[in-house]
C-alpha cells in the first residue's frame, strides 16, 4: 500500500532519517537516556539535558507539562485566514521580545540539577551519628534540597499530584479520569522529532538552526546560535536545550555521526527493548507547508502520510535521483522498516501531530494492557469480534492515547490496535497450529504475509531489520579529513566501493577515524598520559595503554 | 597641554579605539562559539523580566541621544532655528526619561547579578570588570543629565565634551575641551573609552548581533553537509575559549 500516488508527480523529494519506537516493548529503564547523556550531555552547563528522556505516562513530562502549548506557546498554529504560523507570534514580536522571552520555560520547570557530597561520607570526623552526603547544587555548589528532577514521577511516584497534571488528560471525560484511579500507565522515551516543519528552525532569530538537506537531521550551528534562545520556546516538545554554561543552543543530534557511518544512534543501539527502528524515508518537500496548515487537527496524520513518497514507485525513483538522492539511499528507502511501520502497516503514529511541525519519530501505541483487559473480557480468538469489542474497554483510555498520537481522533488508535491484536491472534493460532483466521485478518484489511512480516518487525526485530541506514555521500570531504583520521580504509567514507549498494546488508562499518587495531584508539588524556578509547573497540583486540601507562602506578 | 593630558585624551582613547577595532576582527575571526548574549533567563527570570527590557531599551533611548548631542554639532541645530533652551530641555527630559529606565534596569540586573547565586556563578571575571565600568559609565552619566541640566544651573557639554569627542574622529581632538570639563564629565568619558577596549572581550559583543535579518528570511533553513577542514584535535574547532567563557 503505497503512501501516495505519484498521480500528481512528486515535487522536490528530499530523505530524512526517521524513527519508529514501539511502545509495547518499553521497559522503562533508561537506558537510552543514560547512553545518550554520557555520549553527548556529560558536560558542565548541561547537567539539566536530557536530549533522550523517558517519561511516564500519564505524567506531568519534562520539563514540567510541557505539552501545555497554551502556556509555553510552541509550533505552529493557524492563524484566521488559514495560513500557518508561530504560536508564539511573528518575527516582529520575537525580535521586541529579545531581551526576556516570555515563554522561555526557567530551569525551575526542568529541574536544578544535582550531585552529592559524597567526600563528607570519607572524610567525616569520627561520631555517633552516620555521616550523610548532602545534596549539591550543580550551578552554584551550594547546599540545596533536591523537589524536582527528569523523572520524579516515574513509574506513577506522587502520581497524585504529578500525573494528574498530564495536559493530555484535559478533554477526557470525568469517567474516564476516574477509571485513571484504576490506574494505567506506560513509558514513553522522547528525542528531538527532527521536524519536516521544524519550529524550533523558524524561531531562530540567527539562522544559526537548520535541517540538513541530505537526512533531514536538525542541528543548531553553535558558531552562529548567539544566545537568544527562541529556539527552545519555539519547539513544542521542548526538545532544544540552552547550555547554561557556554550561552549556546543545544539540542538531540540524532546521533549524525553514528548515522553518517552508517550506525543507529546510540539511544537505539543501546535499548533494552529494542523497540527503535530507524531509516529512511522519501518525502515531497513542496508538499510540507500545505500538509501542515491542513484546517482539522484531526486530519493532520493523514496529511503527514501523503506527503511520504513510495520508494518503490517508477515516478518517485525517478523523482529521487533527479533531485540528486543518491542510489543506495534510495535503495535503504526501500528497505526501511519505518516505511514499512508508518507507510506499509500504518501501525506508527506521530507524536503530537497537532504542533503542526510534522514529527518525524513517530510511535506504535502500547497494547500490552489490553491483552489483560482482553483476558479479563474472555478473549477468545475464534471470535475476532469480541477481541475488538475488548480494545473499547481497555485500560488505557483510548481518548488518551489519542490525544498524545492522532490530536484526538479515536478511530485511527483504535486500528492501529486492532491491527496490532489481530497479530497476536494470528501469530497464537500458527503457534498453536490452528489454521489462520481470515475473517480477523480481513477485517483489519491485512494479509497472512503482512501479519506475519509486522509480527517479524515488532516481535523477532532482528538488528538488521531494525536499522537500515545508508551511510553519508562524503566523496569530497575525503581529501580534507585525511589530515587526521584515515577514512580511505577498506570500508571507511570516503572509499568509494564501500558505498555499493550491497554493503546495506553487511555488518555495521567501524567508526570513521578509530581503525586501530582491535577497532579502539588511544588518545592523550588530559594529564598527559596515552590512554586506550574504548569507543570502536570490538573486544578481543589488543588494547593498550587502557588502564594509563602503568609507569606512575 | 600637559604629558597627562596627551596620554589621558589623546593617546589612550586612541588605543582603546584601536583595541576596539582589532578585538574585534580577532574575536570574530578565532571566537565564535564564544559570541553570545549569555543569557541567564534560564536561571532566574522574574527580576529579568523586568531588568533586562528596561536596561536594553533605556540603552537604545540613550545611545540616541549621544548620537544627537554629541555627533550632531550645536551649529547644525543652530541653523535649523532650534534655540539653546529648547534643545537642552528637550534633552534633558529625553534623557532623563532614557536615564530613568536605564537606572531601573541596571539596578534591578546588577541586583540580580550579584544576589542570585545561580546568576552570579556564571559571570566571569572580564564580566564583571565591563559590568562595573557600564555602571560607572551610566551613574555618571546620568547626575548630569538629571542634576546638572534639569535641575542645577546648566552645562554646555557640546561646547567641551562634544568638541573632543568628534575631534576623535576628525583625527584632531580638542584636549583643553575635555581637560577644562567637570571632574564627573571627564571620569564618564574615561570609562566610557575604557569600556570600548574592554567591549570585545565582553559578552557586550552581542550588541553587534541584533538579528534584523530574522525579519525577512525564510522561516526553515536547509544546509548541506560541506567539507569542512578539520579542526585541530582536542580543541572542538575553538583556538581560543579563555575570554568571555570561564569555563
Ligand atoms: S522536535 Fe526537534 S526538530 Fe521538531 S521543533 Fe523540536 S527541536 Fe525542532
Ligand atoms: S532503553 Fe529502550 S526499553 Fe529502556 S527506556 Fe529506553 S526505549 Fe525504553
Amino acid at each position: 500500500m503505497p503512501c501516495r500516488t505519484a498521480s500528481r508527480g512528486p515535487g522536490r523529494v528530499m530523505a530524512q532519517v526517521a524513527m519508529v519506537m514501539n511502545l509495547d516493548k518499553c521497559i522503562g529503564c533508561h537506558t537510552c537516556s543514560v547512553t545518550c547523556k554520557q555520549t553527548w550531555t556529560n558536560r558542565p552547563g548541561t547537567e539539566y539535558i536530557w536530549f533522550n528522556n523517558v517519561e511516564t505516562k500519564p505524567g506531568a513530562g519534562y520539563p514540567h507539562r510541557y505539552e501545555d502549548q497554551a502556556r509555553w506557546k510552541g509550533g505552529w498554529t493557524l492563524d484566521r485566514r488559514g495560513r500557518l504560523r508561530l504560536k508564539a507570534g511573528g518575527r516582529l514580536r520575537k525580535l521586541l521580545t529579545l531581551f526576556y522571552n516570555p515563554e522561555l520555560p526557567s530551569l525551575d520547570d526542568f529541574y536544578e540539577p544535582w550531585t552529592y557530597d559524597y567526600e563528607s561520607l570519607t572524610t567525616a570526623p569520627l561520631s555517633d551519628a552516620f555521616p550523610s552526603a548532602r545534596p549539591k547544587s550543580q550551578l552554584t555548589g551550594r547546599d540545596m534540597r533536591p523537589v524536582h528532577g527528569p523523572n520524579w514521577d516515574d513509574d506513577l511516584a506522587g502520581a497524585a499530584a504529578y500525573a494528574a497534571t498530564d495536559p493530555d488528560l484535559e478533554g477526557l471525560s470525568e469517567q474516564v479520569r476516574m477509571e485513571f484511579e484504576q490506574v494505567f500507565m506506560f513509558y514513553l522515551p522522547r528525542i528531538c522529532e527532527h521536524c519536516l516543519n521544524p519550529s524550533c528552525v523558524a524561531s531562530c532569530p540567527s539562522g544559526a538552526m537548520y535541517k540538513r538537506e541530505e537526512d533531514g537531521i536538525v542541528l543548531v550551528d553553535q558558531d552562529r546560535c548567539r544566545g537568544w534562545r527562541f529556539c527552545v520556546s519555539g519547539c513544542p516538545y521542548k526538545k532544544v536545550y540552552f547550555n547554561h554554561r557556554t550561552g549556546k543552543a543545544e539540542k538531540c543530534t540524532f546521533c549524525y555521526p553514528r548515522i553518517e557511518a552508517g550506525q543507529p544512534t546510540i539511544c537505539s543501539e543501546t535499548c533494552v527493548g529494542r523497540l527503535r527502528h530507524l531509516g529512511v524515508l522519501l518525502y515531497d518537500a513542496d508538499a510540507v507547508l500545505e500538509a501542515a496548515s491542513v484546517r482539522d487537527e484531526k486530519d493532520l496524520y493523514e496529511a503527514q502520510l501523503s506527503v511520504f513518497l513510495d520508494p518503490d514507485e517508477p515516478a518517485v525513483e525517478a523523482a529521487a535521483e533527479r533531485d540528486g538522492i543518491p542510489h543506495d539511499w534510495i535503495q535503504a528507502a526501500r528497505r526501511s522498516p519505518v516505511h514499512a511501520l508508518i507507510c506499509r502497516h500504518k501501525v506508527a503514529l506521530p507524536l503530537h501531530p497537532e504542533y503542526r511541525t510534522m514529527p518525524m519519530v513517530w510511535y506504535i501505541p502500547p497494547l500490552s494492557p489490553v491483552t489483560d483487559a482482553v483476558h479479563a473480557t474472555g478473549y477468545h480468538d475464534d471470535d475476532p469480534d469480541r477481541v475488538f469489542a475488548a480494545i473499547d474497554s481497555l485500560r488505557i483510555p483510548m481518548e488518551y492515547l489519542a490525544n498524545l498520537f492522532t490530536a484526538g481522533d479515536t478511530t485511527v488508535v483504535e486500528g492501529v490496535l486492532h491491527k496490532l491484536t489481530a497479530m497476536r491472534a494470528h501469530m497464537r493460532a500458527r503457534q498453536l497450529g490452528d489454521p489462520p483466521d481470515q475473517r480477523l485478518l480481513d477485517s483489519v484489511g491485512m494479509s497472512a504475509l503482512d501479519v506475519e512480516d509486522l509480527y517479524r518487525r515488532l516481535a523477532v526485530a532482528k538488528y538488521e531489520e531494525r536499522y537500515v541506514i545508508p551511510r553519508v555521500h562524503a566523496e569530497g570531504s575525503g581529501a580534507l579529513m585525511a589530515q587526521h583520521c584515515a577514512l580511505d580504509y577498506p570500508g571507511g567514507v570516503a572509499d568509494q566501493a564501500a558505498h555499493d549498494e550491497d554493503q546495506l546488508a553487511a555488518a555495521p562499518p567501524s567508526l570513521p577515524g578509530f581503525a586501530a587495531p582491535g577497532g579502539g584508539s588511544q588518545f592523550r588524556d588530559s594529564d598527559g598520559r596515552v590512554r586506550f578509547n574504548l569507543l570502536g573497540w570490538n573486544g578481543t583486540g589488543p588494547a593498550p595503554g587502557l588502564f594509563g601507562d602503568g609507569s606512575t602506578r | 597641554m600637559s604629558a597627562f593630558d596627551l596620554w589621558w585624551w589623546i593617546i589612550l582613547p586612541y588605543l582603546a579605539l584601536a583595541v576596539f577595532v582589532v578585538g574585534h576582527i580577532w574575536r570574530w575571526r578565532y571566537d565564535q562559539f564564544g559570541w553570545t548574549s549569555r543569557s541567564t533567563q534560564l536561571q532566574e527570570r522574574l527580576l529579568l523580566k523586568w531588568g533586562a527590557p528596561l536596561f536594553h531599551y533605556g540603552t537604545f533611548a540613550a545611545i540616541a541621544g549621544h548620537v544627537l548631542g554629541i555627533l550632531v554639532p550645536e551649529s547644525f541645530t543652530r541653523w535649523l532655528g532650534i534655540p539653546e533652551e529648547t534643545y537642552r530641555m528637550f534633552s534633558s527630559i529625553g534623557g532623563t526619561v532614557a536615564a530613568l529606565a536605564v537606572i531601573i534596569g541596571v539596578v534591578l540586573l546588577a541586583f540580580r547579578r550579584t544576589t542570585v547565586p545561580r546568576v552570579r556563578a556564571t559571570t566571569s571575571p572580564v564580566d564583571w570588570l565591563a559590568l562595573v565600568l557600564l555602571a560607572v559609565v551610566i551613574v555618571l552619566g546620568i547626575i548630569p543629565t538629571m542634576g546638572i541640566n534639569l535641575l542645577g544651573s546648566g552645562y554646555d557639554y557640546r561646547e567641551s565634551v562634544a568638541l573632543w569627542f568628534r575631534g576623535l574622529f576628525a583625527a584632531s581632538p580638542d584636549v583643553s575641551a575635555i581637560a577644562n570639563a567637570p571632574l564627573i564629565y571627564q571620569i564618564h568619558a574615561t570609562a566610557a573609552w575604557a569600556i570600548l577596549a574592554v567591549w570585545p572581550f565582553t559578552r557586550l559583543v552581542h550588541a553587534w548581533s541584533i538579528p534584523l535579518w530574522y525579519l525577512w528570511r525564510p522561516y526553515v533553513l536547509y544546509r548541506s553537509r560541506v567539507p569542512a577542514h578539520p579542526t585541530e584535535p582536542g580543541t572542538g574547532g575553538r583556538r581560543w575559549r579563555r575570554i568571555g567563557v570561564r569555563y
